[in-house]
C-alpha cells in the first residue's frame, strides 16, 4: 500500500484555490443519481449531509442518538476559532495556520492546516446567516474572547455553548433537508460494519437500536463522521455513546489508521470523587482566561484555600511560562498539572489529592462578580451542581481528563481514506491537529471538513469513479450483514460473570496509567500484554443479558467495548514506537532538562499509518513523510 | 445512603407497564443520579436481570437525552437540572423514589424510561430553521444585532430540546419547545424572512403530533432545566397571530424569464 496524500501543487497560499477551480465536478442532472451515506451527526457529518443533500445529492444520515441534534458536538463549551482579525490585533490566516501548527508541535500536515485556516472565516459568515447567536458587542458587532495557546483574540462563543449553537445551526440546515426529503434521517442506527467491493466502500450494514434487525444500505461513497475514542479511557469527557466502532470496522476493512496515540488530555476537567464515576466533566478552557492556576508549595497542605496566604502559593503555570502563563497549551497545562499532583502538591479532600485550583478569586476583585456571572455563569453553575461548592467563594478544583484524539483514519487532502471512496472528517480523522489540539479548533475543524471541504472533494471522486450501481442483495453485503450477526449472536451467547462495564472500566484504567499523559516503553509492553489478556477474558466471561431483537443497551456497549479492546493495542504499539516526545505524546524517556517534550524530527516527523493485516498479526508501519515548506520547525516555547 | 425505588418497567411500546420496587445500598450523596442507576444495573446484571433501559449520553447537562419523571417533577426535585445533573445530595437518606417516562401521547414508551421524541425533530423539520445555503452567507459582521436581541435569542436558543416541558404540562403540550425555536430565530435579523412561514409550519406540525394545548399553566418553566421562560410563549402567540392575519405574499412569476 503507498500513501498518497494528494497535496497540489504550488505555493502553499494557492494550493486549495487551485485545487478546487481543477477538481472534476457532477452534472447537476447526475447529483441526483449519488447516493451517499453520511454516518454522524455531530458538526462534521451534520454540516456535511444538509451541504451534500443542498447540492442535489441523495443523502442518508445516520446516527445512534435518538435525535440527530444531540451527537457530543453539543457539549463543547468554549468557542470557533476564525481568522477575521475582527480585533485588529494582527491576526491573519498566516497567523491561525501558524498557530495551529505550532500547537499540533509540528506533526500536523502544511497544507491541510493552512486549508483550514483560510476557510475559517467563512464558516463564521455561514453559522452568523443560519441565526447562531454569537455574543456580541454593545455596537452589535461579533466579540471574541482568547484561548490558549495563542496571543491574538479570534475566538468566538456563544456563552459557554457554542458547540451547541453550532451543532443546532447545522442541525436545523440537516433539518431542512430531511423536511424537502433530500435526506433520509436514520436515528437510534449505529454502523456496525463497512461494505468494500472491487476496491471501493460501497454501504454500511446498520442496526436499528430499537428492533435489533440489522440491515445493509448500499451508496456511491461512505462518509464517517463519527467522532473519537476518548472512551477507550473509560472516564472521559466525551458522551457515553461515543465509540471507535465505526473506524476501526473500517479500519479492519482496509483504511490506515494514523497517529492513534495522539489523544488530548484536558487541563481543566472537575476531578474523580469515587469508584462509581461514570464521566467525567469538562470545565471550558476559556475560564483560564480570568482564572489563576495554583497548588500549595507544601505537600500534603490541608488548610482550606483562603487561609494558605499568597507567599505560600504557587502559581506554576505563571512561573514557567510567563509569556503564556495560564493560557499555556493544553498538553503542557495537563502535564504540569500531573506533575505538580505527583510531587504530593495537589489538593483535594485531605490534601495530596488530584486536583490542582482554578482561582477567580483577583478576577472577581478586578472586574466584579457580575463580569465574571456574565461570562462564565452557566459554567460556575454547572460546577456547583456536580461538586456542591461554589466558585464564587472557593476556587475551583480541576484535573486533567481524556477529552479529544487527534488521531483517527487516514486522509488524503480531499479528506479520502485509504479506500476509494470512504471518507472521514471532524475528530474521525487524523488530518489537521498534529500531535496536539489547539482550543476552539475542533468546532472549526469539524465545520470546514462538513460545509467547505467535502462537498467539493467528494463530486471529484464520483465524477471520475462514477461508481456502478449496487444491490444491497449483493453477496459482498450479505456477506458482511452475516459476519455482523454472527457477532451479536456470540455477544449473547457468552455467559460469564462480569458486565461489560466491569471490563470498559479495566480497560481504561490500563490505558489511563500506561498510556495517558505520559507513557515509557516497559509500561506500554505491559498495557499490551495486559489488553490482550484482557480481551480473550472478555469473550469468555463477560455477561450481556437480553436479546438480539429489542432494544439493549448492555449488548450496545459490549460490541463498542469488543472493539476498544482491539484498537487499544494498536494506540499503545504507536506510542511504543514512537520515540520521541510531541505534543500530547509524552515519553518519559524523551524530554529536555526542563521537562518539556522533545521532539526527533528526523527520525520521527511523518505520519505513522498503521495497516490492518489480520486479528493477532503485527499492524504494518506506512509512513507520510511531513514536508514544511512555509515554517519553520522550533521547539515549542511558551515562555 | 440507601434509597429505595419504583421504576416503571415496560418491555415494549404499547405493551403493559408495571413499577418495580429497587431497594438501594451504598449510594454515595457525590453520585449523580444516573449513577445511581448505573450502580443498579450492574447489580441486575449480576443476578441475570434485565438492566433498566433509559437514555442518556453527555451526562453533562446539554445534550438532552436524558430524562424521567422523579416522584411527578421532570427531571427530579432541583431547579435548573436535568436527570445527570441531579446528584443524590439532592434527596434525604431512607427516601422513597417513584421513577416514571416522560408521559405524553406524542412521546410513546419504547421500553421502560425510553421514550421516542422524534415529533420534536419533526417540528424542526416542519419550519424551524433559517435557510441559508452552504456558501452563500454574507460576512458576519456586515448585519448589526443589538447585543439586548442577540442575548435574549440566545435565552431561548438554550433550549436542549429534552422534553421536560412536556412532560410536565397537563396538556402534555409542547408550546414552550415550539417557542424557544420560534423565538430564537425570530429574534435575530437573519431570521425575518421566514418569520411567517415559520412559526405557521410549526405549529401546524406541533398539532399534527398530538401535543395538547397550552392553558397557562406554567408547568413548563418550572420544569425546564435550562429555564426557557414562558414569555416566549406569549411571543410565539404573537408571532402566529400576526402571520395568520397578514394577506398572503403574491407568487412570485414564475416567467421571470432569462437573464
Amino acid at each position: 500500500m503507498e500513501l498518497r496524500s494528494h497535496i497540489p501543487g504550488g505555493p502553499l497560499e494557492a494550493k486549495w484555490d487551485r485545487h478546487r477551480s481543477a477538481i472534476k465536478l457532477v452534472n447537476p442532472a447526475n447529483k441526483l443519481r449519488h447516493h451517499i451515506l453520511v454516518v454522524g451527526s455531530g458538526l462534521a457529518g451534520a454540516s456535511a449531509a444538509a451541504s451534500l443533500a443542498e447540492l442535489g445529492y441523495r443523502v442518508s444520515c445516520f446516527c445512534f442518538q435518538d435525535s440527530a441534534r444531540r451527537a457530543h458536538s453539543i457539549a463543547a463549551q468554549g468557542g470557533i476559532n476564525a481568522a477575521k482579525n475582527y480585533q485588529n490585533d494582527g491576526d491573519s490566516v498566516f497567523r491561525l495556520f501558524y498557530d495551529t501548527i505550532k500547537g499540533g508541535d509540528f506533526r500536523a500536515r502544511e497544507a491541510n492546516v493552512y486549508r483550514l485556516a483560510e476557510v475559517s472565516a467563512r464558516i463564521i459568515d455561514q453559522c452568523t446567516a443560519q441565526g447562531v447567536p454569537f455574543a456580541r458587542e454593545y455596537g452589535g458587532l461579533l466579540a471574541n474572547r482568547s484561548f490558549g495557546g495563542v496571543q491574538v483574540s479570534r475566538t468566538f462563543y456563544a456563552r459557554g455553548q457554542t458547540g451547541q449553537q453550532l451543532l443546532l445551526g447545522a442541525y436545523q440546515a440537516l433539518s431542512r433537508q430531511i423536511g424537502a426529503g433530500s435526506v433520509r434521517m436514520e436515528p437510534r442506527a449505529e454502523m456496525l460494519d463497512l461494505v468494500v467491493i472491487d476496491g471501493r466502500a460501497r454501504g454500511i450494514i446498520v442496526r436499528d437500536l430499537v428492533t435489533g434487525a440489522v440491515s445493509a444500505h448500499a451508496g456511491d461513497a461512505v462518509v464517517l463522521a463519527t467522532g473519537g475514542y476518548s472512551n477507550v479511557y473509560y472516564l472521559s469527557t466525551n458522551a457515553k455513546g461515543c465509540n471507535v466502532t465505526a473506524i476501526w470496522r473500517a479500519h479492519k476493512r482496509g483504511a490506515t489508521f494514523a497517529n492513534p496515540c495522539f489523544t488530548q488530555i484536558h487541563p481543566t476537567c472537575i476531578p474523580q470523587t469515587g469508584p462509581y464515576q461514570s464521566k467525567l466533566t469538562l470545565m471550558s478552557e476559556s475560564l483560564r482566561n480570568d482564572g489563576r492556576i495554583w497548588v500549595p508549595q507544601k505537600k500534603g497542605d490541608t488548610r482550606p484555600p483562603d487561609q494558605i496566604p499568597e507567599e505560600e502559593r504557587d502559581y506554576y503555570l505563571e512561573r514557567l511560562y510567563p509569556s503564556y502563563g495560564n493560557l499555556a497549551p493544553r498538553d503542557i497545562a495537563s502535564r504540569r498539572a500531573k506533575e505538580v499532583c505527583d510531587e504530593g502538591r495537589g489538593v483535594g479532600p485531605g490534601g495530596g489529592g488530584h486536583g490542582v485550583y482554578l482561582d477567580f478569586r483577583d478576577a472577581i476583585a478586578r472586574l466584579g462578580r457580575g463580569v465574571i456571572a456574565e461570562r462564565y455563569g452557566n459554567l460556575f453553575e454547572m460546577y456547583e451542581r456536580i461538586t456542591g461548592e461554589d466558585p464564587f467563594r472557593v476556587p475551583m478544583r480541576i484535573y486533567p481528563a481524556p477529552h479529544y484524539t487527534m488521531g483517527g483514519l487516514w486522509v488524503d487532502y480531499n479528506l479520502m481514506t485509504t479506500i476509494d471512496g470512504l471518507y472521514a472528517i471532524g475528530e474521525a480523522n487524523f488530518s489537521d491537529h498534529g500531535a496536539n489540539r489547539l482550543g476552539a479548533s475542533a468546532l472549526m475543524q469539524g465545520l470546514a471538513d462538513g460545509y467547505f471541504i467535502l462537498p467539493y472533494t467528494i463530486g471529484d471522486y464520483l465524477a471520475q469513479a462514477k461508481p456502478a450501481k449496487v444491490d444491497p442483495e449483493h453477496p459482498a453485503f450479505r456477506q458482511v450483514q452475516g459476519e455482523v450477526g454472527e457477532r451479536v449472536r456470540r455477544l449473547l451467547a457468552a455467559s460469564g460473570r462480569k458486565t461489560v462495564d466491569a471490563f470498559h472500566r479495566e480497560l481504561g484504567r490500563v490505558m489511563w496509567d500506561k498510556c495517558g499523559m505520559s507513557r515509557n516503553a516497559a509500561g506500554l509492553k505491559q498495557a499490551m500484554e495486559r489488553i490482550g489478556a484482557l480481551r480473550d477474558e472478555f469473550w469468555k466471561d463477560v455477561y450481556v443479558g437480553g436479546r438480539g431483537e429489542d432494544l439493549n443497551q448492555s449488548l450496545e456497549h459490549a460490541g463498542r467495548v469488543a472493539d476498544f479492546l482491539e484498537f487499544a493495542e494498536l494506540m499503545c504499539h504507536d506510542a511504543l514506537h514512537r520515540e520521541e516526545s510531541c505534543g500530547c505524546h509524552f515519553r518519559e524517556e524523551y524530554q529536555t532538562p526542563e521537562g518539556e517534550a522533545k521532539r526527533d524530527d528526523e527520525r520521527f516527523g511523518y505520519v505513522a499509518a498503521w495497516e490492518f493485516t489480520g486479528a493477532g498479526k503485527e499492524p504494518v508501519l506506512h509512513k507520510e513523510p511531513l514536508a514544511f515548506e512555509a515554517v519553520h520547525l522550533v521547539q515549542r516555547s511558551y515562555k | 445512603m440507601r434509597v429505595t425505588l419504583h421504576v416503571w418497567r415496560q418491555p415494549g411500546p404499547g405493551l403493559a407497564g408495571v413499577f418495580v420496587r429497587y431497594d438501594v445500598t451504598d449510594v454515595s450523596p457525590d453520585m449523580s443520579f444516573l449513577e445511581m442507576l448505573d450502580v443498579l444495573n450492574q447489580q441486575l446484571l449480576a443476578r441475570k436481570d434485565d438492566p433498566i433501559a433509559f437514555d442518556h449520553d453527555c451526562r453533562e447537562g446539554i445534550c438532552g437525552a436524558c430524562g424521567m419523571v422523579i416522584n411527578g417533577r421532570p427531571h427530579g426535585p432541583r431547579r435548573a437540572t436535568t436527570t445527570c445533573q441531579l446528584h443524590m445530595r439532592s434527596f434525604p437518606d431512607g427516601a422513597e423514589l417513584w421513577i416514571e417516562p416522560w408521559r405524553a401521547r406524542a412521546f410513546p414508551v419504547i421500553k421502560d424510561l425510553v421514550v421516542d421524541r422524534g415529533a420534536f425533530d419533526r417540528i424542526v423539520q416542519a419550519g424551524g430553521f433559517i435557510t441559508a445555503r452552504t456558501g452563500s452567507a454574507p460576512e458576519a459582521n456586515s448585519v448589526l444585532v443589538p447585543k439586548r436581541d442577540a442575548d435574549r435569542a440566545m435565552d431561548a436558543a438554550a433550549c436542549i430540546g429534552c422534553g421536560a416541558c412536556v412532560a410536565a404540562c397537563p396538556n402534555a403540550s409542547a408550546m414552550l419547545f415550539v417557542a424557544a425555536k420560534v423565538s430564537h430565530l425570530g429574534l435575530l435579523p437573519q431570521g425575518q424572512p421566514e418569520r411567517d412561514t415559520r412559526v405557521v409550519g410549526m405549529v401546524a406540525q406541533m398539532d399534527a403530533e398530538g401535543f395538547g394545548a397550552c392553558s397557562n399553566h406554567g408547568e413548563c418553566m418550572a420544569a425546564c432545566p435550562k429555564e426557557i421562560s414562558i414569555d416566549f410563549i406569549a411571543q410565539l402567540n404573537r408571532d402566529y397571530w400576526k402571520a395568520v392575519a397578514r394577506p398572503k405574499p403574491q407568487v412570485a412569476r414564475a416567467n421571470g424569464g432569462d437573464a
